[in-house]
């Protein structure tokens, strides 16, 4: 009996972990920006170059940061949604267009309808990089005293929205 | 064969085309050798199993860019990995650094091979305190 019984210990303890491994995506990341203030950033608009979309901009209501692009296939995916989510007035949403071309993005926004409240332009992607995206789309919903809440990376929908981001707004407005 | 030969060559020696910055960074050999280990170790979020070095993505050659910016500015080797921590993770590092985070990745194989080796130690000295028994090897009994 004693012979099994190590053997068997080791199988339960190590069954766990193996599931887990599975269920684990390891591409996507933790954004150590959880539960800290979001950073600074200072970018051109992309419509209009002369206003400045900075950090401050966000403050005072719930925010989601839209990292976008025209390059990026599954930014045009979640266009639609993003569509919906402006046209509702669930949340304001901010873009930073990413490493893009200024007239590629204003004839995306032309053509697919604009559901920013307003977009930096980041040519150089440094702020991409300031909020550590490693690919578009993502969303970082943050909050109104301007503390990172959740990140998302890929395209949004309706049951991520309603899984990973209403239940975090909810919590963050219960006193 | 010594077409051949010149081919093979040929091909080896094709594969430093592949570089991805095909100019040096920085004119300064010291400066050129921190840059060139500082990517290696910078692991590619993109592509998971690449460094930066190796990786032609954009987001690969955009830190490699931000790497050169702050090399030139005089940052050190710990300024450029805070950097890359504070916005990617220590997953970003391809050699973590020593923290209580990270002190399970420094210790976890030493204190396998230690426990292995006290598995070892016990199963021999257990082995070499049974008799031996020859008269059941002679019999073509098992032990």
């Amino acid at each position: 009996m004693n012979r099994f019984l190590l053997p068997l210990v080791a199988v339960v303890v190590f069954i766990p972990i193996l599931i887990l491994g599975l269920n684990t995506d390891p591409r996507k990341l933790p954004s150590p920006y959880i539960g800290k203030p979001a950073p600074q950033f200072e970018l051109p608009g992309l419509k209009d170059p002369s206003i400045t979309v900075t950090t401050a901009s966000l403050e005072g209501r719930m925010t989601l940061v839209n990292i976008w692009a025209t390059w990026c296939v599954g930014c045009r995916a979640e266009h639609q949604y993003l569509m919906q989510l402006a046209q509702q007035g669930t949340i304001p949403i901010y873009g930073i267009n990413w490493r893009d071309s200024r007239t590629q993005a204003l004839s995306w926004l032309e053509q697919l309808g604009d559901p920013y409240v307003v977009s930096g332009f980041d040519a150089d992607a440094r702020v991409g990089i300031d909020w550590g995206a490693y690919g578009a789309p993502e969303s970082f919903l943050v909050n109104p005293q301007g503390i990172v809440l959740y990140r998302f990376a890929g395209p949004l929908n309706q049951a991520i929205w309603e899984r990973e981001f209403q239940p975090r707004i909810l919590e963050d407005a219960a006193p | 064969m010594r077409g051949l030969w010149v081919l093979f060559a040929a091909l080896w020696f094709a594969t430093q085309a592949f570089a991805i910055d095909s100019k040096r960074a920085f004119e300064d050999p010291e400066l050129q050798a921190r840059y060139v280990k500082i990517i290696s170790e910078v692991r590619c979020l993109q592509c998971q199993n690449q460094s930066i070095k190796d990786s032609n993505v954009l987001l690969a050659s955009d830190l490699r860019r931000e790497i050169r910016r702050m090399i030139s500015e005089g940052k050190t080797d710990a300024d450029i990995a805070d950097f890359l921590v504070a916005r990617y993770g220590e997953f970003a590092l391809y050699r973590p650094r020593t923290s209580g985070k990270t002190l399970i990745l420094w210790v976890a194989p030493f204190l396998l091979i230690f426990l292995g080796g006290i598995a070892m130690i016990r199963i021999v000295r257990h082995r070499m305190s049974l008799p031996i028994d020859d008269d059941a090897i002679e019999e073509g009994k098992p032990y």
